[in-house]
C-alpha cells in the first residue's frame, strides 16, 4: 500500500522519520521535543521564547539525499492543496518543486490545527490561507540552517552564501547539496528571526505549476480509500435504518451467511453489515438479509409538513444576530418596502466515492486507512468506540475521491469501527452509492426573507433579513453559543458589500430532526450569498436601474467588490444588449476572504429550456500561489454549484430521502456543462480561499439572469422544480 | 470456471457468471485503477473496454464477456491513442480529484478511435454517460480536442 507510515507518539514520530529518512528532521527544535540539554542552553539564551506551538519541523523534512519531505497539515481532495503546499515550502527553502514530496500530517491537533478553524481540518476555503504564513517561515527557517552550517563548514561569513535549487554556494567555486549539510544544520540553533520574500522575489509561487498528485490519477495507480488492501482483508458493507433515528429489531441472516464468499453479519444498534471476500458477495448477502427495523417516530415526517414548518419560522424572529440602525423605523418612514423569499433546498454531497474506510481494530490498538478531511475526530471517535487509547489509534489519511464537506464528518469512521470491532481481520468498509445518498448529512433547506425600506428612488435604506434553517454549526460542535446564533449561517448577510443606514439579521433555528445536517461546499456565505445577491438585483429592477450600476452606488467602502464587478461586467460586455429571450444576470461577493464576481449569459425557451451562453467570472484572492488550481476551482466550483441549482433537491417522504442514485438525484454532464471564463485580477494582498467561492456565484448570477431573460423571477432552488432544464 | 482475458493476460476464475466484471476486476485481480460510483450504470466510473468498445463494467455480468478482450485503465496506455489521451489529460490538467478520470479516459479513449476528430456534439454524446462531480468539463473537452487535432496533422 502505498503512503502508508507509521505513526507512533509524536515523539516517536520524529524520532523514527529521522531514523528512517536520516537527515534534518526540523521538528527537533520543537519546544518539548528538543533534547534537554539543547532546551537548556537555547532556553538560557533566549532562543525558543517565542516560538509558536505550531513548530517548523512540523512542515519540513530535508534527507540525506537532498529530498525534502513536506508534511501537509492539509489533505489532498482535488483541490490542489498539495501542491500549493509544496510551492510554499519550496520557494523560501530554494528547492525544486520536483524535489519535494508530500505528506499527509498525522492527526495532532497541537500541531496542526486551522488557524481560521481552530481544529485540523480541510475545509472551508482554508488550505491556502492558512498554510501560507507557517509552511513559508519552515522553508525559510530550514534554509537559513543550511546556509548557516555550509558557512560554519567553510569558515566563512553566511551573508557570503546563498541557495539556490537544493545548493548552498560560497565564496569561491565552494558549494554543498543539502543533503551533506543537514547532520550539521540540525545541531544549530533557531535563527533569531526570518525575512520572508517579498512577491517580487517570489519564482515559483503565482506560476502555473503542474499538480504533483496527477500524473497517478490518469493510469489508474492512484490509490483511494476504496482501493486498499491490507493483509487479510474482508470488504464490509452495511444497510442503515432507512429512517434516521430508528434502530434495528432483528435481523435473519440465514440465507445471507449461505452466499459464496460471505463471512460474517454484524449487527450495529441501527445497521447491519455484511463482510465477505469482495463487494458483490456483501451486496448479494446484504439483498438475502431479512430485516425488521424500529423505524422510530421520524417515519411519519415528510417534506410537505418540513417546509410549512420553514416558511412559518421565516416570520418569527428567533435571535437577533446583527443589528445596526433603527430598521423598525426605516421601515415605517420608508416611501415603499419590498420584500421577496428565497429557498434553498436540502442537498446531498455525493462525492464520486462514496464513504469508505479501512479498518482494523486488535486489543492492543487500531488502524485507520480512510480519507479524512478531520483527523483528529476521527482518530478519537474510533477511541471512544473502542476503549482505546488515542494514541492507540493511528490514522493513515488517504487520497478523497471529491468530499465537498461529506468528510469533515465521521459517521462512516464510526461505523466501520464499529464493524471492525466485532470481527478479527481488517474490514474495507465501502456504502453503496443508495446507501451513501440516503444516509448523506445533507445541506439544510434554508428560507430568507428579506424586507428592504426604500426612499422615492428606489435605493435601500435598510433591510431586515430572517435567516430560518437548521444550524450546521450546532450539529457539528454540539450546541451553539448562548447569544443563540450560528455564526456560519449569518455570515455574509450580516456584512453586506452594500451601504445600508440600518440592518437587522435575524437567525430563527428550525431543525428538521428528520435528516442530520453538515458542512457542504459554499456553506454560509453560500446561503446568504444567493439570498442577498437576488434581492438586490430585484431592488435594482424595482428601481428601473442597471444592476451593475445600482450595486456599484452602494459599495463605496469595497474597492475590490466593486474592481470584480466591473472587470465581470466588463468581460462578458454588459452593456452589449441581448434579443429578446435572451437575458445576463450578475452577482458579487466577498466570501472566504476573497471578492467574486460572476455573469451568466442566457436564452430561454418558450419550452423552459435554458441555454446557457457564457458564463464569466472574475475573483481578487490575494497573492495567487497556483494560478492553474484557482482556475480549476474556479471553473469546477461553478459547474458544482451551477449542478445543484438547476437540479438538485433531497426530498423526504414518511421519514425516508427519496433520492437514492445518480437516476433520480443527476448531475450535470458534459453537454450541459457551459465553458467558464476566469479572469484573476493581479494582487499582493494575503491570499483568500478559492475552492467555494465559485460555486457561492452561481446561483444568484442564474436566477438574476433567468428574471432577465424572461421577466420570470424564481426564488427557489433548484430550477427543475419550475420545470426548468439544460439545453 | 470462467474464461477472461484483461489487459491481455488470460485467467480461469471461479467465480458466479453473474457477477458484475467490474467487481471481477477490482476485488479478485486486484486492478482498483477502475472505479465504482454508482453501480447503475450512471455515472461512468467503471468504464473498461470490451473489445475496444466503451462499456459499463457495473452492469456488465462476467459471464457475458467470457473469450472476449478487456482492457482497462492500467494498460489504456500501451496503445499509442491512449497514451497521447492520457499525456493531453496531464498537459491540459484536467484532473481534480482524480476519482472519476480512469472512466473519463477510458470513454474518450474509444470516442477517438471511432471518431479520430469529434466535433463538440460527438465529444458530449460519447461522454455523456461520465459524470464528473468535480466538473472538469471544460478540460476535459479540450484535452479530447487537442488529440483530435494531433491525429489529424
Ligand atoms: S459504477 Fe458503473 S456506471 Fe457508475
Ligand atoms: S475529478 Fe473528481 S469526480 Fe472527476
Amino acid at each position: 500500500m502505498s503512503r502508508q507510515s507509521r505513526q507512533v507518539s509524536r515523539r516517536g514520530f520524529l524520532k523514527g522519520s529521522g531514523a528512517v529518512m536520516g537527515g534534518l528532521v526540523l521538528s527537533t527544535w520543537l519546544p518539548g521535543f528538543i533534547p534537554d540539554s539543547v532546551a537548556a542552553e537555547a532556553t538560557a539564551a533566549g532562543r525558543l521564547g517565542d516560538q509558536t506551538p505550531r513548530g517548523y519541523g512540523a512542515y519540513v523534512r530535508v534527507g540525506h539525499d537532498g529530498k525534502v519531505t513536506v508534511i501537509s497539515p492539509k489533505i489532498e481532495m482535488g483541490q490542489g492543496a498539495h501542491t500549493g503546499i509544496a510551492m510554499m515550502l519550496a520557494e523560501e527553502l530554494e528547492v525544486r518543486l520536483a524535489d519535494v514530496s508530500v505528506e499527509d500530517a498525522p492527526p495532532d491537533a497541537e500541531l496542526y490545527t486551522d488557524s481560521i478553524m481552530q481544529f485540523q481540518a480541510t475545509g472551508g476555503s482554508t488550505s491556502t490561507r492558512h498554510a501560507w504564513q507557517p509552511l513559508r517561515e519552515a522553508g525559510a527557517t530550514a534554509r537559513l540552517l543550511l546556509i548557516q552550517a555550509a558557512a560554519q563548514r567553510w569558515s566563512v561569513d553566511p551573508a557570503q552564501c546563498e541557495a539556490r535549487e537544493g545548493v548552498v554556494y560560497g565564496p569561491g567555486d565552494r558549494q554543498a547539496g543539502y543533503g551533506e549539510l543537514v547532520d550539521l544544520a540540525s545541531t544549530l540553533p533557531l535563527p533569531a528571526s526570518i525575512t520572508l520574500k517579498t512577491p517580487d522575489q517570489f519564482r515559483l509561487i503565482g506560476t502555473p505549476a503542474r499538480r504533483i498528485d496527477t500524473p497517478n490519477k490518469v493510469n489508474g495507480k492512484a490509490k483511494f480509500t476504496i482501493d486498499l488492501q491490507v493483509p487479510d482483508m474482508l470488504v464490509a458493507s452495511s444497510l442503515a435504518c432507512p429512517v434516521y433515528g430508528g434502530t434495528l429489531k432483528s435481523v435473519d441472516a440465514s440465507a445471507a451467511r449461505q452466499v459464496p464468499g460471505v463471512r460474517d453479519v454484524v449487527t450495529l444498534d441501527n445497521a447491519v453489515a455484511v463482510t465477505a471476500t469482495n463487494y458483490w458477495a456483501c451486496q448479494q448477502g446484504l439483498k438475502a438479509l431479512k430485516i425488521e427495523w424500529d423505524l422510530g417516530e421520524n417515519a411519519s415526517i415528510s417534506s410537505p409538513e418540513l417546509d410549512a414548518a420553514l416558511q412559518k419560522a421565516s416570520s418569527a424572529d428567533g435571535v437577533v444576530a446583527h443589528s445596526s440602525g433603527d430598521v423598525a423605523a426605516a421601515l415605517e418612514a420608508a416611501s415603499s418596502r419590498f420584500e421577496a423569499v428565497y429557498e434553498q433546498a436540502f442537498l446531498s454531497h455525493s462525492p464520486l466515492e462514496p464513504m469508505t474506510c479501512v479498518a482494523h481494530v486488535r486489543p492492543d490498538g487500531c488502524d485507520l486507512w480512510v480519507g479524512t478531511q478531520v483527523p483528529v475526530f476521527a482518530q478519537q471517535t474510533a477511541a471512544s468506540i473502542t476503549g482505546l487509547k488515542p494514541e492507540q489509534v493511528v490514522v493513515h489519511n488517504q487520497l478523497i475521491g471529491g468530499a465537498f464537506g461529506r468528510r469533515l464528518d465521521y459517521d462512516f469512521i464510526a461505523q466501520a469501527v464499529a464493524i471492525a470491532r466485532q470481527v478479527s481481520y481488517p474490514i474495507k468498509l465501502i456504502w453503496s452509492r443508495e446507501e451513501d445518498m440516503t444516509h448523506d448529512m445533507y445541506r439544510p433547506h434554508y428560507v430568507d426573507r428579506l424586507t428592504a425600506a426604500l426612499d422615492a428612488d428606489g435605493k435601500p435604506q435598510g433591510w431586515q433579513h430572517r435567516i430560518a434553517g437548521a444550524s450546521v454549526l450546532a450539529r457539528y460542535v454540539g450546541s451553539l453559543p448562548a447569544s443563540g446564533v450560528d455564526a456560519d449561517a449569518v455570515e455574509v448577510a450580516i456584512d453586506p458589500l452594500y451601504a445600508l443606514d440600518s440592518l437587522q439579521v435575524n437567525y430563527i433555528r428550525e431543525e428538521p430532526k428528520v435528516i442530520p445536517v453538515s458542512w457542504w461546499r459554499g456553506v454560509g456565505p453560500l446561503r446568504s450569498t444567493l439570498a442577498v445577491e437576488c434581492f438586490i438585483d430585484e431592488l435594482a429592477h424595482n428601481a428601473g436601474k442597471d444592476p451593475v450600476d445600482y450595486r456599484l452606488a452602494l459599495m463605496d467602502k469595497h474597492p475590490r467588490a466593486q474592481a470584480v464587478l466591473k472587470l465581470a461586467a466588463e468581460k462578458a460586455d454588459w452593456q452589449t444588449p441581448l434579443p429578446v429571450g435572451q437575458g445576463r444576470g450578475i452577482a458579487v461577493s466577498a466570501v472566504f476572504g476573497s471578492f467574486v464576481a460572476t455573469v451568466v449569459e442566457l436564452e430561454m425557451q418558450a419550452d423552459k429550456g435554458i441555454r446557457i451562453k457564457r458564463l464569466v467570472s472574475a475573483i481578487d484572492c490575494g497573492l495567487v500561489t497556483n494560478p492553474t488550481s484557482v482556475l480549476a476551482q474556479i471553473e469546477g466550483g461553478t459547474l458544482f454549484g451551477l449542478s445543484a441549482s438547476l437540479f438538485n433537491e433531497i426530498t423526504i417522504e414518511q421519514g425516508q430521502v427519496q433520492q437514492r442514485n445518480f437516476n433520480t438525484y443527476r448531475q450535470l454532464r458534459i453537454g450541459e456543462a457551459p465553458g467558464v471564463e476566469v479572469h484573476i485580477v493581479p494582487s499582493t494582498e494575503s491570499p483568500g480561499g478559492v475552492g467555494e467561492t465559485g460555486t457561492a456565484l452561481i446561483g444568484p448570477a442564474l436566477l438574476n439572469a433567468l428574471a432577465a431573460a424572461s421577466g420570470e423571477r424564481l426564488r427557489r432552488l433548484p430550477l427543475s422544480r419550475a420545470g426548468y432544464f439544460p439545453v | 470456471m470462467i474464461q477472461l482475458s484483461v489487459n491481455g493476460e488470460r485467467y480461469e476464475l471461479d467465480v458466479p457468471a453473474d457477477m458484475p466484471l467490474l467487481w471481477v476486476v477490482r476485488d479478485v485481480l486486484g486492478l482498483t485503477g477502475t472505479k465504482f460510483g454508482c453501480g447503475i450504470a450512471q455515472c461512468g466510473a467503471c468504464t473498461v473496454h470490451l473489445d475496444g468498445e466503451a462499456v459499463r463494467s457495473c452492469v456488465l455480468p462476467v459471464g457475458a464477456v467470457a473469450g472476449r478482450a478487456v482492457t482497462t485503465i492500467e494498460a489504456v496506455g500501451e496503445s499509442a491513442l491512449g497514451s497521447q489521451v492520457q499525456q493531453a489529460w496531464l498537459e491540459h490538467e484536467v484532473v481534480q480529484c482524480g476519482y472519476c478520470q480512469s472512466g473519463q479516459i477510458m470513454s474518450a479513449t474509444a470516442l477517438l478511435q471511432r471518431q479520430p476528430n469529434p466535433s463538440d456534439a460527438e465529444i458530449d454524446a460519447g461522454m455523456a454517460g461520465n459524470i464528473c462531480r468535480c466538473a472538469t468539463y471544460t478540460r476535459i473537452r479540450a484535452a479530447i480536442k487537442d488529440v483530435g487535432k494531433g491525429d489529424q496533422a
